[in-house]
């Protein structure tokens, strides 16, 4: 598979680092040069640094088939509004949207955007935890 | 008319003072806590502290009754969200983004914002008029969904048009010369208008005929050669 993820922090370097080691072929952006570094020597894919050099990349990056794009960036909006343009424009079958805030997750989750909230998961996992301890 | 306008950058502040002074009932959502204090004195029950991007202040804004929503802060993916979540959460509003980005007009277009507004791209093509009125298509106007678009064109001399009956020329197909102006003088163009040197032509037309719009209005383009591509603006 092709994966393309917007966002190198500490979900997106891992899941760049996942992907990668189980053999598929990762793109990974994010506005600064600093993050990509975590990703360290071994890693195998593709990186892009930089808003400008992302906007003049992104038509050559989209050309070949993407399976999958994946926003984690620490902005909400962002992610949003990256995954729908993405989807339109370049028919990308598949889009996730990382969103903190759960109405925000909702709303969009109803407009059929698939988004993963973690304020959701840590709530449910708080939850659980606790189940039957009081 | 009942308007929420979201950020009071310079845009947001001057907007609402003309939209008030209309007569509109205008409220103004604005989070830096300094720029409240320096507009409230003037505004008064206008403006409203908060983060506009969020549909708690929006709701407090009064965004159910709201007519329109006009979100013009400086992040385009703000913006975008703000339209987006007004409509599904409010009673339909009318909304109005502004784009900063000009790479990101399209995306706006097509993802239901009603009109998006790119001060970057309205400033190019008046300089391009100034600069080149006779060998470009001035967009006037984009029609939504973003596919087609009003456009406007003077006829230079050099013009294969210049002197032919409209019937006599073939336009891409849903093109359509809606009029003309000669001098002052208005015109409805019929099969037998003769397109004259100088006549500002309007014309409807989809955005992949325009090349060929252009080659059939004013000719292969020679001379010196203008760059078109809209100056780009950095995010942040």
């Amino acid at each position: 598979m092709r994966v393309v993820i917007l966002g190198c922090g500490k979900l997106g370097s891992r899941l760049a680092q996942r992907f990668s080691e189980a053999g598929h072929h990762i793109v990974i952006m994010d506005r600064d040069r600093e993050p990509l570094k975590q990703l360290g020597p071994s890693f195998k894919g593709e990186t892009l640094a930089g808003t400008a050099f992302i906007e003049a990349n992104i038509q050559r990056i989209f050309e070949e088939k993407v399976d999958i794009f994946i926003a984690v960036t620490d902005k909400d909006n962002v992610n949003i509004m990256f995954t729908q343009w993405i989807k339109n424009k370049f028919n990308v079958p598949r889009v996730i949207a990382r969103v903190y805030d759960p109405i925000l997750a909702g709303i969009y989750r109803e407009l059929d955007l698939e988004t993963v909230c973690p304020t959701n998961l840590a709530l449910e996992t708080i939850q659980s935890m606790l189940k039957g301890k009081e | 008319m009942y308007i929420i306008v979201v950020r009071g950058g310079h845009v947001g502040y001057h907007l609402t003072k003309l939209l008030l002074s209309q007569g509109h009932e205008v409220m103004l959502i604005e989070k830096d806590k300094n720029k409240v204090a320096a507009m409230v004195d003037e505004l008064g029950d206008s403006i409203l502290p908060g983060d506009g991007s969020t549909i708690e202040v929006l709701t407090e804004a009064g965004a159910n009754r709201a007519d329109v929503i006009v979100a013009v802060t400086g992040h385009d993916e703000d913006n975008l969200v703000i339209c987006q979540v007004s409509k599904v959460m409010f009673l339909r509003p009318r909304t109005i983004a502004r784009v900063n980005n000009p790479v990101n007009e399209d995306t706006f277009w097509s993802l239901g914002v009603d009109s998006a507004v790119n001060a970057t791209r309205l400033i190019n093509a008046i300089i391009q008029e100034q600069v080149t009125a006779h060998d470009m298509l001035i967009p006037l106007l984009t029609m939504r969904g973003g596919d087609a678009e009003i456009v406007q064109t003077s006829l230079s001399p050099a013009s294969p048009v210049v002197n032919k009956q409209i019937k006599d020329f073939v336009l891409p197909q849903g093109t359509l010369i809606i009029s003309i102006y000669r001098g002052d003088e208005l015109l409805i163009p019929r099969g037998d208008t003769r397109l004259l040197e100088d006549d500002q032509v309007i014309v409807l037309v989809r955005k992949v005929h325009e090349e060929v719009l252009k080659q059939i209005l004013i000719g292969p383009v020679t001379g010196k050669k203008v760059d078109q591509t809209p100056p780009q603006v950095s995010k942040k």
